[in-house]
């Protein structure tokens, strides 16, 4: 097993939260005020699944994200100026205006996209793998997935596949418990998507994921596997979502109990106060840390902000590499 | 020149392409044996089980894990089986490889190849005898071209691998054991050329694939009435060579699209347009068009015969232009 995380890379994990965490809470912010088109699912309090699965990579590993992406990607280290400008649809976003929060990517930090099909990734990942094992690199490919993609066909294709070739796939099923409106209960026979790992011979691995460090440590050891060329691991991170499926979602359907434990389990303060107990962190350092994050979150909004829209005959552009004839 | 059949020339150009670039690999149901139709066959020997990869029945894990390799460094030419199975990987191709380049603003490239065995014949039935290239020319992304001689099927299958786009490459069936002359030289066939497979003045008969051949023997039997056709086979649909079609309308100003696929939301109703749009004033007639009608493929032969379009409803629709 890896050694644990020090004390600079705690601190920049707790950095990577109050990150994703900001981000989130301006987007919402700035939806509701009209400012971001379209639709936007937030992952506020799923921060533990993000930051925990992306300490354990690389820059040059490979992330293939859900629609409830941003975390996934600021982890990554994608730019949040790009993020905010594509969530806003302006010509400098990630993806120029044409992707939306639903289909962000950032390859310059291998994050191949968000996707706004459930388990899309599940089968892109094998291939993937295969890539670095012909490529013959130890990079390694995380697919991330929600508990309701866990029941689609594709999920069991997909790690079947990566089973097989022994690629150096983690998949790791982000089990928030609501599958849009539908409850785990409702929506998973036998309970535990870690559980499905077993029929296809491979590791399956539950994990709080709102404690960011007990994510990190299964990932992390599921990471080292997959780069010693022994196959995939299955994840199962169990987290919480604190706000609707989508951004405007009234949540009738959630039981009151169940939201407010949801939100004594915050993975931000918990860890927060994990590290104040471990004396890494006081209200000086917290507050520093806060600020600095508050001003990347408002460059990127003022980036964004200020940037312009596409032109509109841009939308002829990037469907292909080359085509250079009328239709 | 030697004379290939057009499995052989899809198996030669596979060859060519992975002896070129290290970055090609195949993948497929049965593709180590080459079953059920031989294009594969014994590039295991030459290439390993690494690069010619037999796959599980996973069609969505087969065309996504394609497109995953393909975004990270990779060529994957892949093997569909049969065309009609692709409903199983669709969202793989229509959602993921599509839309992923333009999604995301230009930044990863998908530069895959489908292999798409495809069309009727020897009473497959309804699952495996389908015609389906109209659904792919309706989804802006993917590139469609259908070769009809072995030295096309030779040349676009490796334009289409070295083509940094996705490309859907439709194969016949009933074409794989069609032999004819295929050059020593490796020999390209860019996306987006068509080829005037037989000139006349007197009709144009557009015509894919299997019908091309359909086609020609129509226009043998027309000759000897005294009629002229010219056969144009537009041999990729996207892109689609317009240039190519109007010049030969310009010389005919009469066209019959042929094609085997049902009549209704077709690649023909397309092309009608396209030529329309291009040379309506060239048009001495309306334009006629051959395809199937819009059943499923039934198994019966006499069923599957009434099914099938060949150059008899050709000749009939040449002759109903020239009325």
């Amino acid at each position: 097993m890896a050694p644990a995380p020090g004390p600079d890379q705690l601190l920049q994990m707790h950095a990577a939260m109050v990150r994703v965490r900001r981000f989130e809470e301006r987007a919402r912010e700035l939806y509701q005020a009209g400012r971001i088109p379209g639709f936007i699912h937030l992952s506020v309090g799923q921060e533990g699944v993000a930051v925990g699965v992306c300490s354990a990579l690389r820059r040059d590993d490979y992330v293939l994200s859900t629609h409830r992406g941003h975390g996934h990607l600021i982890a990554k280290g994608g730019s949040l100026r790009g993020l905010m400008a594509e969530l806003y649809g302006r010509a400098t976003g990630c993806c120029k205006g044409k992707g939306g929060s639903m289909h962000i990517a950032d390859a310059s930090v291998g994050y191949l996209g968000a996707n706004g099909v459930l388990t899309a990734g599940c089968v892109l990942a094998p291939g993937v793998g295969l890539s670095i094992q012909m490529r013959k690199t130890d990079q390694v490919v995380v697919a991330l997935f929600g508990d309701g993609a866990a029941n689609r066909g594709p999920f069991h294709e997909g790690v079947n596949l990566a089973a097989l070739w022994r690629a150096p796939v983690v998949f790791v099923c982000e089990n928030n418990f609501w599958a849009s409106t539908t409850s785990h209960e409702q929506s998973t026979a036998g309970g535990s998507v870690a559980a499905r790992a077993a029929g296809y011979g491979i590791p399956g691995v539950t994990v709080d994921g709102n404690d960011v460090l007990a994510t990190y440590a299964a990932v992390e050891e599921a990471v080292a596997r997959a780069r010693q060329g022994r196959g995939p691991t299955l994840i199962e991170a169990r987290t919480a979502r604190l706000l609707g499926h989508f951004e405007g979602d009234p949540q009738s359907y959630r039981p009151k109990a169940e939201t407010e434990a949801a939100r004594r389990g915050d993975p931000v303060a918990r860890f927060s106060a994990h590290l104040r107990k471990a004396r890494l962190l006081d209200d000086t350092q917290a507050r520093r840390v806060a600020q600095a994050v508050e001003a990347e979150v408002q460059d990127a909004v003022d980036f964004a902000e200020a940037s312009p829209w596409p032109e509109p005959h841009a939308a002829l552009e990037d469907l292909f590499v080359h085509y250079p004839w009328r239709d | 020149m030697p004379v290939l059949d057009f499995g052989d020339a899809l198996n030669l150009a596979l060859r060519e392409e992975m002896r070129r670039d290290s970055r090609v690999y195949c993948i497929g149901e049965d593709i180590v044996l080459g079953v059920p139709f031989g294009v594969t066959k014994g590039l295991a020997e030459e290439f390993g089980p690494d690069r010619v990869r037999n796959a599980p029945i996973s069609e969505a894990a087969i065309v996504g894990a394609a497109m995953g390799s393909a975004m990270t460094g990779l060529v994957p030419v892949v093997d569909m089986h049969f065309a009609d199975f692709v409903t199983c990987a669709m969202d793989e191709v229509a959602n993921q490889i599509a839309k992923s380049r333009y999604m995301f603003g230009g930044q990863i490239a998908c530069p895959l190849t489908l292999r798409m065995p495809y069309g009727i014949g020897r009473s497959a039935g309804g699952h495996h005898s389908n015609s389906v290239e109209a659904w792919f020319v309706n989804i802006p992304g993917l590139k469609v071209c259908i070769p009809s001689t072995p030295a096309d099927a030779r040349g676009l299958l490796k334009s289409a691998i070295r083509d940094p786009d996705p490309v859907l490459v439709f194969e016949h069936r009933a074409l794989y054991r069609v032999t004819g002359e295929v050059a020593e030289a490796e020999t390209l066939v860019p996306l987006g050329a068509a080829d005037v497979k037989r000139d006349g003045s007197d009709v144009t008969v557009i015509a894919t694939a299997r019908m091309v051949g359909e086609s020609l023997r129509a226009a043998g039997q027309l000759a000897e009435e005294g009629i002229s056709v010219e056969v144009v086979d537009p041999r990729s649909l996207v892109p689609l060579d317009r240039d190519t079609l109007a010049a030969s309308v310009r010389r005919t100003h009469r066209v019959v699209i042929a094609e085997e696929g049902p009549m209704r939301g077709s690649v023909g109703g397309w092309l009608a347009w396209a030529i329309t749009e291009d040379s309506f004033d060239e048009l001495d007639a309306p334009i006629a068009r051959v395809a199937g009608p819009n059943i499923p493929i039934p198994f019966s032969p006499p069923l599957e015969a009434f099914a099938t379009p060949g150059a008899e409803q050709v000749a009939g629709a040449v002759r109903q232009v020239l009325e």
